[in-house]
């Protein structure tokens, strides 16, 4: 059903999708060439909210390029925090007291469910479906809440320290995460899966369309939700495990079927094993410091230095080329949709314009990040 | 039937007043529901319970210099939103509010608010065209097949309520379902036709909801994918034009469901019939037309065609054969 | 066929499932703060643009002229200088300028001064259609504070 009737080459029409449109979330631009409803071909545009970050960190010591990782991710800051200062500290040599490891985890994984309850209310959006948008909402208010009271701040978030987090967690942190994910757990079953989930219209919507194949995934390195939703079990958090992910009891959820609903779902259950990946931690918070005493200006060893993490749309991966200097050589990111985003060309050919812009909400595209 | 002057000038007014306040506060109404569903407060502001929301509304839209793009086509663009309002409140004159407030009884009148609404659709494929946009014209192009779909079972199901009251009035539609509930077409008990009629029943309100182009099937609007849809280049005025044409198409998609499946303005018991019941009822419609809209997602138009196709129409068919039989047999 | 059935039966159960759903929180109280008659309290942590610190016992800033918060901020924000007045030993600040349109509220500043002389206000409601609005002046609002 979704293949497109062979047109003439002379009667398709371009059609300038952003970069001020509703589904695209910012200012992305893809040069769709339609023929009628059908998308013929695909051309996603960048650059129009590139700022140079990774040349900024040429010129800023490390401590300073902190604060422009908050700002690539602007949904899942604390992991992009996470994957910088993770690879200054293996530069660096720097040891983390345990205490903070744990936060590092607990903080982060609040970011994940945020960021995935926003994909969730955006993709509803997407769809057509506003009242989910706002439940959602409701929810996601309440980590900001949480994350607020112990960062400082509600979305860019400049957390995490080399050797360390900026300040402790208290024990209303504690109690307040612990009544959150009771109150997530028991409004998941109704207000997401019973009103969304198990929606024909949705199923209707979401099955079978945009289905990425396992080699397309590897053809364009896509990772995150976007390659467990096409069968294959690769999350940095087991494979590559860092911090104190190890520790922890959590399945990566898998779905071979590689299209939408499969993509919807592998999100849905993430947001699931975060919860427990955060009750865990809570249980095992150790106590001590949370920062170690590090020097104020960082000058690590001449060499070359990688670390990834799992951000909530795939890894995000930082190579740091260090002279002896006090700012870095060079400071390449490797941001997960831009991967992501690359094959949307491909598979949107041929599809429905409203089935290609599911497929795009399925991506989870947050453009300052491909941009960087 | 009085033919003194006064008759269609007090109509007209009437009915103009009444399709006015309508337009107006059923986008308060739409505004006050859906926050409630997502639990906001909506308007509150203007007035208490912000009901004087839509007068500040007008006000701003009116105010608005009415842009026209260039490139569009100027005649088209200005006739497109006008055209969305008159054939709504043309339909109005054959509605019976109730057994004595009606403007005009034709004996035709279903077929005429049939004929008036596809003109309405005509506004909508117009707006598009003229905008000259490409946003604009796929949507005009969704409109009309969406429109063709939908009309097919749903003048099959009006055809089986034609059957069952041997009339094309809507009055005498509305007269033969008087004295309490289990004469309604829906639950008719008389000739056994309520085994099957609440299927009839339920094939026409979604091809009204789609008819009027309501979210789950507002594909004309489709605001993630084609921006505003046919009304993209609209501003000031021209969109509230469009806007209140909408509202207003809801309203007269109401009434008929009311009156060919709800009794029109008889009382469910038996006693009391009046305007009032006839009120009543569409305002439960229209509740439930916006609260469906603010519960489900968007389908697809290809998934739409497929609903109408493969499951609407077949099942109207079959509804209207099993009614042929049920008058024959009984 | 049996997918025809299932799709209508499982449907419409679906649909009114989420009818349902829709309809009960339509009755349960509203959750939304009524911003401005209703004004949140911002958490001791919360991250505003920054100011000075006034000495509890002097009734001056804190702030010993050091420089380096001035160093540390990665976009350059802060101005500053003082001066030493005859027979004093300490520098006095006599400017603190905060260019807030560029201030990514990092922290930075605040953790590398060893004098407890800046921290964040609870300032969040800043609206200005000009951008020097924005050029705050640290010293005089201090002054003004008191
Ligand atoms: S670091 Fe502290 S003491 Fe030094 S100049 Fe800045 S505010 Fe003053
Ligand atoms: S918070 Fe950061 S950006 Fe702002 S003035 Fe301080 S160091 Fe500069």
């Amino acid at each position: 059903m979704t293949a497109p009737i062979r047109c003439r080459e002379d009667e398709t029409f371009v059609l300038n999708l952003g970069p001020q449109h509703p589904a695209t979330h910012g200012v992305l631009r893809v040069k769709l060439t339609m023929d009628g409803e059908y998308v013929v071909k695909a051309e996603p545009v960048l650059g129009y909210i590139h700022r140079m970050h990774e040349k900024m960190a040429e010129d800023r010591t490390f401590a300073q390029f902190m604060p422009n990782t908050a700002r690539m991710d602007y949904l899942h800051a604390l992991a992009y925090n996470h994957g910088y200062v993770l690879t200054v500290e293996r530069a660096a040599g720097i040891e983390v007291p345990e205490r903070a490891e744990y936060i590092r985890v607990i903080t982060v994984e609040l970011n994940r469910l945020t960021s995935h309850l926003l994909w969730w209310a955006a993709f509803l959006l997407d769809l057509g479906g506003f009242s989910p948008l706002l439940y959602a909402f409701d929810d996601r208010e309440q980590i900001l809440d949480l994350l607020e009271r112990v960062t400082g701040s509600r979305l860019t978030y400049c957390y995490f320290r080399f050797g360390g987090v900026y300040n402790d967690i208290d024990d209303d942190f504690i109690t307040g995460t612990r009544n959150f994910i009771k109150r997530l757990r028991s409004r998941l079953p109704r207000l997401y899966h019973d009103l969304v989930t198990k929606n024909i219209i949705l199923i209707k919507r979401l099955k079978d369309i945009g289905f990425v194949s396992k080699e397309q995934c590897r053809k364009y390195g896509a990772t995150g939700p976007l390659l467990r939703g096409s069968g294959v079990q690769f999350d940095i958090r087991k494979n590559e495990p860092y911090s104190v992910y190890p520790e922890f009891d959590f399945d990566i959820p898998v779905y071979d079927e590689g299209d939408c609903m499969a993509r919807y779902m592998v999100r849905m259950d993430e947001i699931e094993q975060s919860m427990r990946i955060i009750e865990q931690a809570l249980d095992k918070l150790p106590d001590g410091p949370v920062r170690a005493k590090v020097p104020k200006i960082l000058k690590p060893a001449a060499g070359d230095y990688y670390a990834a993490v799992e951000a909530a749309r795939g890894s995000f991966g930082c190579r740091l080329v260090c002279n002896g200097d006090k700012s870095p050589y060079r400071l390449k990111l490797r941001s997960p949709t831009f991967s992501n985003l690359s094959l949307f060309g491909e598979v949107a050919e041929g599809m429905l314009l409203a089935d290609a812009l599911a497929f795009m909400g399925s991506l989870d595209l947050v453009i300052p990040e491909i941009d960087r | 039937m009085d033919t003194s002057i006064w008759r269609p000038i007090l109509y007209l007014i009437g009915f103009m007043a009444f399709a006015g306040v309508n337009a107006a506060w059923l986008g308060w109404a739409e505004r006050k529901g859906a926050a409630h569903i997502q639990r906001r407060n909506g308007p509150k502001e203007v007035g208490p319970f912000g009901l004087w929301q839509p007068l500040a509304d007008g006000i701003k839209l009116m105010t608005k210099q009415l842009l026209i793009p260039s490139g569009t086509d100027d005649i088209l663009f200005r006739i497109a939103p006008i055209l969305a309002m008159i054939p709504a409140l043309t339909s109005m004159v054959v509605i019976p509010f109730s057994g004595n407030i009606q403007a005009r009884s034709i004996d035709m009148s279903v077929l005429l608010i049939f004929a008036l609404a596809s003109i309405g659709m005509f506004a909508i494929l117009l707006g598009g065209w003229a905008s000259g946009n490409k946003y604009a014209v796929i949507s005009a192009a969704r409109v009309v097949s969406q429109s063709i779909a939908y009309e097919i079972p749903m003048l099959i199901t009006v055809i089986t309520i034609v059957m069952i009251t041997g009339s094309t009035n809507l009055q005498d539609i509305a007269l033969a379902q008087q004295g309490g509930f289990w004469h309604w077409n829906i639950f008719r008990l008389e000739g056994g036709h309520f085994v099957y009629m609440w299927i009839a029943f339920l094939i026409y309100f979604i091809c009204s909801v789609a008819e009027t182009n309501r979210a789950p099937f507002d594909m004309a609007e489709a605001e993630s994918e084609l921006v505003a849809g046919y009304m993209t280049e609209y501003g000031s005025m021209g969109f509230g034009l469009f806007m209140m044409g909408e509202y207003l198409n809801i309203v007269v998609g109401a009434c008929m469901t009311t009156i060919l499946f709800l009794g029109g303005w008889g009382s469910p018991f038996g006693f009391l019939p009046g305007i009032w019941w006839f009120l009543i009822k569409i305002y439960i419609l229209i509740f439930t037309i916006i609260w469906i809209r603010w519960t489900y997602p968007r389908t697809q138009i290809y998934k739409l065609l497929n609903l109408s196709w493969k499951i609407l129409i077949p099942f109207s068919l079959v509804n209207l054969l099993v009614t042929a039989a049920f008058i024959k047999v009984f | 066929m049996s997918e025809y059935w299932n799709d209508i039966f499982g449907g419409t159960k679906s649909l009114l499932v989420g009818l349902g759903i829709t309809a009960r929180e339509f009755f349960k109280p509203v959750v939304t703060e009524q911003y401005p008659w209703e004004v949140p309290v911002m958490t001791p942590r919360f991250r505003g643009h920054i100011e000075l610190v006034k000495n509890a016992e002097t009734g001056k800033p804190n702030c010993v002229v050091c420089g380096m918060c001035m160093r540390s901020c990665p976009s350059g924000c802060i101005t500053l200088a003082g001066k030493k007045p005859e027979g004093e030993k300490k520098k006095v600040l006599t400017q603190y300028e905060l260019d807030f349109t560029k201030c990514s509220l990092c922290g930075s500043c605040i953790e590398s001064c060893n004098f407890n002389a800046i921290q964040f206000s609870k300032d969040y409601n800043l609206a200005s259609t000009r951008k020097e609005d924005y050029l705050f002046d640290l010293l005089k609002r201090l002054e003004e504070q008191s």
